[in-house]
């Protein structure tokens, strides 16, 4: 039985990965983490993969009415640097792991791995990305907070790969990202934060705030966002403790060899709060 | 086992392997390539380094049977090149190097990075070298070999 497959066209993809469920396999910077074994031997992976990095079809990042399409191949370093690519999820690639990972790594697979600490799953679903799923039965395009349910598990069937993400074209004026970690480069978040919002004439038209690695999954709470909408800049200035407040239940971090939930907690309100901030001051 | 072709220095090889198999263990055993080495085999300290299609990744990620096609350079290719005896000439003249053990992938980082930024500022050649972990230099030693290896390598 073999241990992988390579095939030469999307369509000998979708057949394989139908009749092999064999794990889709994009750059591998997680699962041949998570399946190391000792060196000079092969890593244990539980079931055959299916090489999906090559396949030019999945490689390309476009721009349409609908948005940007990002192919589920694409690298991060040239997701980072291309001129189709919302600003906040370049910068968010960009502070991925290190070059030479960056050069490997790709979208579909930090969604698919669906950690609570994936730095572009928490971009993604604050600029309301969406994932196309491709199968043998067609596809189904849904939104990326839909389809990641808790840590590691995603609605994806045993049939289907994601094929791409699609992030929307109309998008807040501004947004602020920041990513805690113990070093710049190569290092797992404690948090972040990817807010994004719209003032018009010293009034919120838009306000979104997506907290990672504080919660089984991405913290983007539609409802309380719903609240900021319509403040005037005074009202934001009054309100701010109690927006804060209305945060603080739903932030439910835990303890790990990163950090502690105490300080996630603490810091992800102060992300918050400072976001905020940056609103009033127009700056 | 799966027969897998792809270019390794500029010759195209055929080798017969199990495709998850990870691409430094195959330079090493296979083709006594020993360059590229294995220091955490988690991708995070960069001594496992060559170029796949020219761009810097860790070989301890890549399983063989992905590169089917690939160009794949090692420092054993690149030290054959103008560029890569300018990097290695700019390293000893620098100083770069003490124990020597991170040094084959900071060159092939460094090799990446003047391929895509020819005259790099002080600090994309810090962000450059961001995936190599140095336990001895300090690293500057190492930032001053690839700033040099770039003002003498004008024109290449």
């Amino acid at each position: 039985m073999t241990d992988s497959y390579y095939p030469k066209s999307l369509s000998e993809a979708l057949e394989l990965r139908r009749e092999t469920g064999a794990i889709p396999f994009a750059g591998g910077t997680d699962l041949m983490v998570r399946f190391r074994a000792q060196a000079g031997t092969l890593p244990k992976l539980p079931h055959p993969v299916l090489f999906l990095g090559h396949l030019e079809e999945l490689r390309q990042i476009s721009m349409d009415s609908s948005g940007t399409h990002i192919g589920a191949s694409a690298l991060l370093s040239d997701i980072g640097v291309s001129e189709h690519v919302h600003p906040m999820l370049s910068e968010t690639v960009m502070l991925m792991a290190s070059p030479p990972l960056r050069n490997l790594a790709t979208l579909a697979g930090n969604i698919g791995n669906a950690s609570p600490a994936g730095d572009a799953v928490c971009s993604l679903i604050a600029l309301d990305a969406s994932v196309v799923l491709a199968s043998l039965s067609g596809e189904r395009t849904l939104l990326l907070e839909e389809f990641i349910t808790g840590p590691g598990k995603t609605v994806m069937k045993s049939d289907e790969f994601i094929r791409e993400i699609v992030v929307p074209a109309d998008q807040p004026d501004r947004y602020w990202y920041r990513k805690v970690g113990t070093r710049k480069a190569n290092a797992l978040s404690k948090l972040s934060l990817s807010a994004m919002a719209t003032v018009h004439e010293h009034r919120v038209q838009d306000f979104r705030a997506a907290f990672g690695a504080v919660g089984p999954v991405v913290i983007r709470r539609r409802d309380l966002e719903a609240q900021v909408r319509g403040m005037t800049l005074d009202q934001l200035s009054r309100e701010t403790e109690g927006i804060v407040d209305a945060y603080r239940p739903h932030i439910i971090p835990i303890d790990d060899q990163r950090s502690q939930a105490v300080y996630r907690l603490q810091a992800s309100l102060n992300l918050l709060r400072r976001w905020i901030d940056l609103l009033m001051q127009g700056g | 086992m799966d027969s897998i072709t792809f270019r390794l220095n500029g010759t195209e090889v055929t080798i017969t392997s199990p495709g998850t198999r990870r691409l430094l263990d195959v330079l090493r055993e296979d083709f006594s390539m020993t360059a590229a080495k294995e220091g955490c085999g988690e991708g995070e300290c960069g001594a496992c380094s060559v170029l796949k299609d020219g761009r810097v990744v860790n070989s301890c990620m890549v399983p063989v049977g992905s590169i089917q096609g690939c160009e794949i350079v090692t420092l054993e290719g690149l030290r054959e090149s103008e560029q890569g005896k300018r990097i290695i000439d700019a390293f000893v003249q620098s100083g770069s190097v003490q124990c020597g053990f991170c040094t084959p992938g900071m060159v092939m980082a460094a090799a990446s990075l003047l391929a895509e930024h020819p005259r790099p500022s002080e600090a994309e050649v810090r962000e450059g070298l961001s995936g190599n972990l140095c336990r001895c230099t300090g690293y500057d030693a190492i930032v001053r070999g690839v700033i040099l290896a770039s003002r003498e390598g004008e024109g290449l």
